[in-house]
């Protein structure tokens, strides 16, 4: 155990799989002698040598359909997409290629591939380095989305990423890289996907959320604890499988649910976690399900306040958390 | 046959043997062709298309591959190739008619859309030319294992102006990379004829943009072809990395049998192709060099006839998949 930053967290996870697992290769933008434009691959072209840390041609879809090419092969491959923003030229390889691989097979052939991709705001990123991807994949069986919000996590999720079958998208915070540093396991640590983590234990609300709204929402709820506000808060951590089943148990527990994301609101992860919750939980609901997420516009402005007024803080969700408390 | 006439498949280190099997590929992806637009046309199967008209490029390629070694991503029409490569008039036919035994998908995919794992036929879709950067993947994956093979994947002229071409040129083309992309330009996409399709001269051009050279051969003739394709291989397989390769050939049914080609172009364009098609020019080869008799076409013919009638007679027979079954595989079991 020891206490590392959460882009120090990503790093181990792959140093420690691709010391573990020969098949195991990473291609993207500047990820080999710059070692990523953020330090995430650092290291690795040094240790592993540039057969295994590839730094690919400026051609998201050729990243991705490569890659899957490769996995087909028989390797597993990490490619990365330097921003979540620039995904979508590679999206026709991953919904209609990576995702769809197994299935159009009658499971002859499959894809275990690993996309990651920074993601996220509130660094003055702007319009193209700091949007939410994860509500278009979502959507989309075949494959597994995660996002992680502690360190642990990361290297546990990642790790649980490499070794999947199937297509996984891994979409870390950037703006967590450098703020957030928890205890990670050394050596071998999995998070298994498809498993939300309960982060505290509360009686009045419950809040459910992920990535970096997780912290926000952790400190807003220190708050309203001095108010007397008890909250039950759930880290989704795994977008695609959503875990239905703590979903379900957490909203119960409190009878009022607040979800609390990023991404815009219409049509984003909290819109299928509040159908989950009034499928199976309607009569345990005292209070509508609330949702408190990014205003529905393309995305956060360059101009600073501009930003503040997109991003969510832990003030707003605060708020938010006692009105419904009151409700 | 005289002493002085060099025989061209003997000059190319082709057996006898060899090139009756090419020629009875191309023959058997015809018959099944044209079986396959009788039931659709009788209202039998729903789907089809044709690679009327390119066999011999398909044969030509696919022979000079190792069908026990590489790895392919063909596109839709390559029937040839994919015969070439373990598939069965059997298959073929259950893919028609998507019955639970199709080995491509089970029945879940359109004819077409070949795959399988066991004759390293990487699993195609519809969007065309996603399979170009698989191919280039699957080399990528060879090298790093340090695996001496090559990968092929085929695309039409149409689809080699889709981004996933470019891209996957230049990424096969900067890591040297042993790749065959093997373009048949058969003069139509769906109802777009070439001069309204591509900018370009000649598709093998694009080529130098990656550096790597490109090749235009006449699609009809099978030995050119033969003799380019090994030509790239030997190349890719020495570490010369990829070649591009443009068969000229020609669509002679409709784009599919969803399409009425009567819009686009003359009958008479069309007949002239019938007369140049490469089931009839190296038919009249083979006879010219003594590999083909009248009494061993009639009974290659016959063989032909007898495997599509049982394919057929299998096919129709086989079970289609149970309807919940479409709930299996889309993940890992």
């Amino acid at each position: 155990m020891a206490i590392k930053l959460y882009i120090d967290a990503i790093r181990d996870a792959l140093q420690y799989e691709m010391r573990r697992d020969e098949s195991i290769f990473v291609l993207g933008e500047d990820v080999g002698v710059r070692g990523g434009v953020f330090r995430v691959t650092q290291g690795l072209i040094e240790e592993f040598g540039e057969a295994r840390v590839i730094d690919a041609p400026l051609a998201e879809s050729a990243i991705v359909g490569v890659a899957i090419g490769a996995a087909a092969y028989g390797m597993r491959p990490v490619a990365e997409i330097q921003f979540a923003d620039f995904i979508l030229p590679a999206v026709n390889q991953i919904i209609s290629e990576a995702a769809k691989m197994r299935y159009r097979s009658n499971n002859d052939w499959s894809c275990p591939l690993v996309i990651r991709a920074p993601f996220g705001g509130g660094v003055h990123g702007a319009l193209y380095h700091s949007q939410s991807l994860e509500a278009l994949f979502y959507h989309v069986p075949g494959l597994k989305v995660v996002i992680p919000s502690t360190a642990a996590d990361a290297k546990g999720l990642l790790i649980a990423a490499m070794r999947d079958p199937d297509p996984v998208l891994f979409f870390e915070h950037k703006g967590l890289y450098r703020l957030v540093k928890d205890d990670v396991p050394d050596g071998e640590h999995v998070v298994p996907i498809g498993k939300a983590a309960l982060r505290r234990e509360g009686t009045d609300i419950t809040v459910i959320t992920y990535g970096l709204m997780a912290h926000y929402v952790l400190e807003a709820v220190k708050d309203l604890e001095q108010e007397g506000i008890s909250a039950h808060v759930l880290d989704l951590r795994s977008i695609l499988p959503l875990d239905r089943d703590a979903i379900v148990a957490a909203a119960r527990q409190t009878g009022k649910v607040l979800i609390v994301h990023e991404d815009n609101k219409t049509g984003g992860v909290g819109a299928e976690v509040s159908a989950i919750i009034a499928e199976e939980a309607l009569f345990d609901l005292d209070a509508p399900i609330a949702r408190l997420c990014g205003p529905d516009i393309p995305a956060m402005p360059f101009n600073a306040p501009q930003e503040k007024f997109y991003m969510l803080s832990p003030a707003k969700i605060a708020e938010a958390m006692r009105q419904l408390a009151a409700f | 046959m005289t002493e002085e006439t060099s025989v061209r498949h003997h000059e190319l280190g082709l057996s006898d043997e060899e090139v009756l099997d090419m020629y009875r590929t191309m023959l058997l992806a015809r018959a099944l062709d044209e079986r396959m637009w009788l039931l659709n046309r009788a209202g039998k199967l729903p789907f089809i298309v044709s690679c009327k008209g390119q066999e011999g490029a398909q044969a030509g390629i696919a022979f000079a591959l190792d069908n026990t070694r590489d790895f392919i991503a063909p596109y839709y029409r390559d029937l040839a190739v994919v015969l070439r490569f373990g598939q069965t008039a059997r298959d073929v036919m259950l893919s028609g008619y998507a019955r639970r035994e199709d080995p491509n998908s089970g029945g879940r995919q359109m004819p077409g859309h070949f795959g399988s794992r066991e004759h390293r036929i990487l699993s195609g879709s519809s969007p065309v030319a996603t399979q170009i950067p698989h191919a280039v993947g699957l080399a990528l994956a060879a090298k790093i294992r340090g695996e001496r093979l090559v990968a092929y994947t085929s695309f039409g002229e149409g689809s080699s102006n889709q981004g996933d071409f470019h891209e996957a040129c230049n990424f096969a083309g900067v890591h040297k990379l042993p790749v065959i992309f093997f373009c048949e330009n058969n003069y139509y996409a769906i109802s777009v004829p070439l001069a309204r399709q591509v900018a370009c001269e000649r598709l093998a051009d694009r080529a130098s943009g990656y550096g790597f050279p490109g090749i235009t051969v006449d699609g009809n003739d099978v030995l050119a072809i033969y003799k380019a394709g090994r030509d790239a291989i030997e190349r890719a397989l020495d570490g010369g990395g990829p070649t591009l390769i443009e068969a000229l050939t020609y669509r002679i049914n409709p784009h599919s049998s969803d399409d009425d080609d009567r819009a686009y172009r003359s009958r008479e364009e069309v007949d002239l192709a019938k007369q140049k098609d490469a089931l009839v020019v190296f038919a009249e080869y083979l006879r010219q060099v003594g590999v083909l008799t009248a009494s061993s076409e009639a009974q290659l013919i016959q063989e032909v006839t007898t495997e599509v009638d049982d394919a057929t007679a299998y096919a129709e027979a086989a079970l289609s998949p149970d309807p919940a079954d479409a709930m299996k595989f889309v993940y890992a079991p």
